[in-house]
Parts: structure tokens; C-alpha cells; sequence
């Protein structure tokens, strides 16, 4: 059974239809990203997923029917969102932004063994730990937002351009660790990624987004050797 | 000396209670971005509540509590039932709730309990412990209580999980839900607590300037001014400029031979015009840094 599987999804902001009928699976344990130009619809399709935005059809998490439900519900079942624009704590402290993480989880134990994790992946935000995070560099919040993910203890990670504003060091880094991520605790990811060629590396499975359709899909592989996404997506 | 003393602790014992207003006031602008402009009047119809139970022969530290929580209760229901329905529809339609409840409350106060001006008691001892003269039994009482209140509210969002999970809902409602917390709910839980907080100021200054409907007005337009001078974004500032108010307040109708007691009121007028004009983030106002 997959773990995440929708269908017939159609998403609305006011009047304006993004998504005009998605449907696609994700199975457990991988990691699939969406490619698509801008205006695609591929946040949009993360926001559906979480009950961010007003949405049409099906989505099934884990056999769980979530489309509909609020949000802070929706998360709960075990999906984590990272967002566009980071969605940082500004006025906390780091290390209260990652506790905020495992709000929902009540193993305390297992809590404090996930921070020392995320610090272990991430060793800037130990030395940061005290400090407001919105004074924290934007790649130290990028961290902060995947560290805060991480903190829910997720089966399913969904990613909004997670190189935003990073360095390309900074980049490969973090793709390095989410690679890592996925393969040791076994989490599934949902990436969007405007650096196409980084996504399907670390992607097992890709779906190619335009004007709200899926209009191709297949293995990252597959994707990432097809001449039409090549030319668009990859500039080579 | 005395005098100066006298009035200065005086005028901390006041600002103890513009400070639990203020902080009641705070604590949904955190969250909301609005002033509650009812929040005294609650204050008031609470007050009320504790002298109905302690007429019921209720001891005095029962009857407290007990209103606190009947408070906490009905701050909820409010924002569940009247507030919540107006939400996110602009500010002037929820100013306008606000005033409405101003109005209801101050009506319904009249309705059940009279307009008549009763005594309130005071729970304090007559004599004031240490052998201190310069400040009077229940002034004494006031700025210990407020300083308990004070402390407890900054160890609850500081240190518990929910009081953390409160300020996540009110700084970024977005990321809170994607965290799992219920937004709507800590909402509620704000205007329960901001109820209670109010609640202890109405019956510290009851026995002061006697139980009536219209009892919190002035308070609150002091708590207006202290949390405006602090900084209204933020709470430790709203403290410290709603003592410094009382304090101020109270020294300039003391010394000041024509203000006297009659014109006290226009001082927090002045002030509130006075920050606005000069430094509207007030004086301890967290400029917001934000790196995108």
C-alpha cells in the first residue's frame, strides 16, 4: 500500500483553480520530488496535502482520509512540513523552535534523543541553541526549519525548496543529510526543488508538474535522462 | 520623605494593578493584534462574581480562586462564542465586538448587581508586617499579590510547553498548525488566562475605588498608557511601564499642585500621546529582526 496516495486533487486560492486534477502515489520509505516551472503548482500541491489551502478529491495518508481536515490534524498522522519562507519562530530561541517540533509527542525520552540528533546533523545550531532565531543566518534557519521537521519524528517529510537561499556548499550539504535522513530512519519525502539536477539525485521517484496536471512521471533516472526535462529543467 | 515614599509605593501598588491589565491587554494583542478594549469591564463583572460568592459566605480565599477560574472559563466562552465568529473579518468589525462587549458587560454588571457603589473587603491584615510605615496594610498586599501573579505568568510561558506552544500560535499561526498545535484552542486558552489576570486586578482595586460598574475605566486606560510606554508588543515592558505609570501618576497629582487628584486621569493621556508621538514602539519595543 502506498503510503501517501492522491487522487483527483484540485486546489483553489479564492476563485483562482492551481491544481486541476493530481493524482499520484508515494510509497514508503522513498523519495519522489515534483519538478515543474514556477507557477506550476508544486507548493501548492504541498499545502493540499497539509490542509493549507482549499482543495477538491482525495488524499489518503497511511489509510487515514486527510483531505479536509485541519491542518494541525492532518500533521499529527505524521507528516512534516517544511515551508517556503522557512516559517521560523522569529522571536524564539533555535532550540525552542526545535523543541516546538515534538509538541504533538508525548515519548520524552525519545525527544531529547532526537535534538542531540539534529545537532549531530547539524553542529551550527548546537552552538546556536540560545540565540533568537531570526537573527539566525538564512541557512542556519533553512536547518532550522528541516531540524524542526525532524523533530515530529515524520514518516512523510514534505519539502519546500529546501536550497532556498543557500550557498551551493550549503546545498549539497543539506541534501547530503537529507539523503542520510531517509535512508537510516527510513522517512519518505515529497521534495520541490528549483535545482532540478540535485532533487533527482537524491530522488527515487519524480513526477514533472505543469499549469496543475501531471504530465509525466517515472523513475528519477528515467526523468532525469528524458531530452524535454533536460532542456527545461536541468540547462543542458 | 515620608510623603515622597508613601506616595511612590502607593503609586507601585496601583501600577501592580495597571500591570495584571496590561498584561491581560498584551497578552491577545500578542496574539490578535487588536486591544481588547473590554478587558476591564470583564475585569469589573469578575469582581462582581467574587462578591457575590463571598456574600454567599464563601471565605475570602476561596471566593478568589473561584472567581479566577469562573473568569478563566468565561474568557473562553467569549472568545469561542463572540469573538471567534468575527475573526480575520477586519479590524473594525472586531473593534466593534469589543466595544459591544464593553457596553454588555457594563450593563449586565448594572442589571444584576445595581449601579449602587458597594465596599469590597480587603483579605490583607491591618498591620503591615516588619514594622514598615510607609506604605498602608492593603497597598502592601496589592504589590505582593501582583508580584505573584506576575512571576507565575512569566514561569508559565517561559517554561511550560503550553505556555511556549501560546507564544508559537501568536508569532507565526501558520507554522504553529504545521507543528500540530491547535491554534484556535490556544487563542481561547489566551483569553481565559488574560480573564483570570484581569480578574485579580479588579478585586485588588475593589476595596480601593469601591465596587461599581464603571470602577475599571480609568485603570484601564492607565493599563493602555503603561503597556504603550513599556512597549505593547511586549510583556516584561507593559510591566515595567505600568508600574512606572502608577508610580508617575501618582507622584505628579501629589506634587504637581494643579493637577491634584482631579486631573490625574489626563496624565496617562498625555503619556499615551506623549509615546505615540516620540517612540511609538515604547521604550523597551522589540524591534523585530528579521533576516529573509
Amino acid at each position: 500500500m502506498a503510503l501517501l496516495e492522491v487522487s483527483r486533487l484540485e486546489a483553489f486560492y479564492g476563485q483562482t483553480q492551481v491544481l486541476r486534477g493530481l493524482s499520484f502515489r508515494l510509497e514508503e520509505g522513498s523519495v519522489t520530488t515534483i519538478l515543474g516551472a514556477n507557477g506550476a503548482g508544486k507548493t501548492t500541491t504541498l499545502r493540499a496535502i497539509c490542509g493549507m489551502v482549499r482543495t477538491h478529491g482525495e488524499l489518503s495518508f497511511d489509510g487515514h482520509a486527510i483531505a479536509g481536515k485541519a491542518t494541525e490534524t492532518i500533521v499529527r498522522h505524521g507528516i512534516a512540513h517544511v515551508p517556503e519562507g522557512r516559517g521560523t519562530f522569529v522571536r524564539l530561541s533555535a532550540e525552542q523552535n526545535l523543541r516546538l517540533g515534538a509538541y504533538a509527542r508525548r515519548d520524552k525520552a525519545a525527544v531529547e534523543e532526537d535534538l542531540e540528533r539534529v545537532y549531530g546533523y547539524f553542529p551550527r545550531l548546537r552552538e546556536r541553541r540560545g540565540q533568537q532565531a531570526g537573527t539566525l543566518s538564512g541557512g542556519e534557519q533553512q536547518m532550522l526549519a528541516v531540524g524542526r521537521a525532524l523533530m515530529m519524528r515524520p514518516r512523510l517529510m514534505l519539502l519546500d525548496e529546501p536550497s532556498f537561499g543557500l550557498a551551493p556548499l550549503l546545498t549539497e550539504e543539506l541534501f547530503r543529510i537529507l539523503g542520510a535522513i531517509s535512508r537510516e530512519r527510513q522517512v519518505s519525502m515529497l521534495v520541490v526543488e528549483q535545482n532540478a539536477s540535485l532533487a533527482l539525485e537524491i530522488a527515487d521517484h519524480a513526477y514533472l508538474l505543469e499549469t496543475g496536471r501531471i504530465v509525466m512521471s517515472g523513475s528519477a533516472e528515467e526523468i532525469g535522462k528524458d531530452e524535454a526535462v533536460r532542456k527545461a529543467y536541468l540547462g543542458y | 520623605m515620608d510623603l515622597f515614599l508613601q506616595q511612590t509605593f502607593s503609586g507601585l501598588a496601583f501600577g501592580g494593578i495597571y500591570a495584571c491589565v496590561a498584561l491581560a491587554v498584551v497578552m491577545i494583542y500578542q496574539a490578535t493584534d487588536h486591544l481588547n478594549f473590554a478587558q476591564g469591564e470583564m475585569a469589573m463583572f469578575s469582581t462582581y462574581i467574587a462578591y457575590s460568592l463571598l456574600h454567599h459566605g464563601i471565605p475570602y480565599w476561596w471566593a478568589f480562586l473561584l472567581a479566577l477560574g469562573i473568569s478563566f472559563v468565561g474568557g473562553v466562552l467569549v472568545e469561542r462564542i463572540v469573538v471567534r465568529p468575527v475573526e480575520g473579518t477586519g479590524v473594525l468589525n472586531e473593534v466593534i465586538v469589543f466595544i459591544g462587549l464593553l457596553v454588555i458587560f457594563n450593563s449586565l454588571a448594572g442589571w444584576i448587581w445595581d449601579y449602587t457603589i458597594k465596599p469590597f473587603p480587603s483579605p490583607f491584615p491591618k498591620q503591615v508586617p516588619f514594622g514598615i510605615t510607609f506604605v498602608g496594610p492593603h497597598e502592601f498586599g496589592v504589590i505582593g499579590i501582583t508580584l505573584v501573579v506576575l512571576l507565575a505568568v512569566f514561569l508559565f510561558f517561559r517554561y511550560t510547553q503550553v505556555g511556549l506552544a501560546m507564544r508559537a500560535a501568536a508569532q507565526d499561526p501558520a507554522s504553529a498548525r504545521l507543528v500540530g498545535i491547535r491554534v484556535g484552542w490556544m487563542l481561547a486558552l489566551g483569553w481565559g488566562l488574560a480573564a483570570a489576570i484581569g480578574a485579580v486586578a479588579g478585586i485588588m482595586v475593589a476595596p480601593i475605588v469601591f465596587l461599581e460598574p464603571n470602577m475599571m475605566d480609568g485603570i484601564l486606560l492607565y493599563a493602555f498608557a503603561g503597556a504603550l510606554l513599556g512597549g505593547i508588543g511586549n510583556p516584561v515592558g507593559a510591566v515595567v511601564g505600568s508600574l512606572i505609570v502608577g508610580v508617575v501618576e501618582n507622584l505628579v497629582g501629589t506634587y504637581v499642585p494643579f493637577v491634584g487628584s482631579e486631573l490625574k486621569l489626563s496624565v496617562a493621556l498625555v503619556l499615551i500621546v506623549t509615546v505615540l508621538v516620540f517612540r511609538p514602539s515604547g521604550l523597551f519595543g522589540q524591534v523585530v529582526v528579521k533576516r529573509v
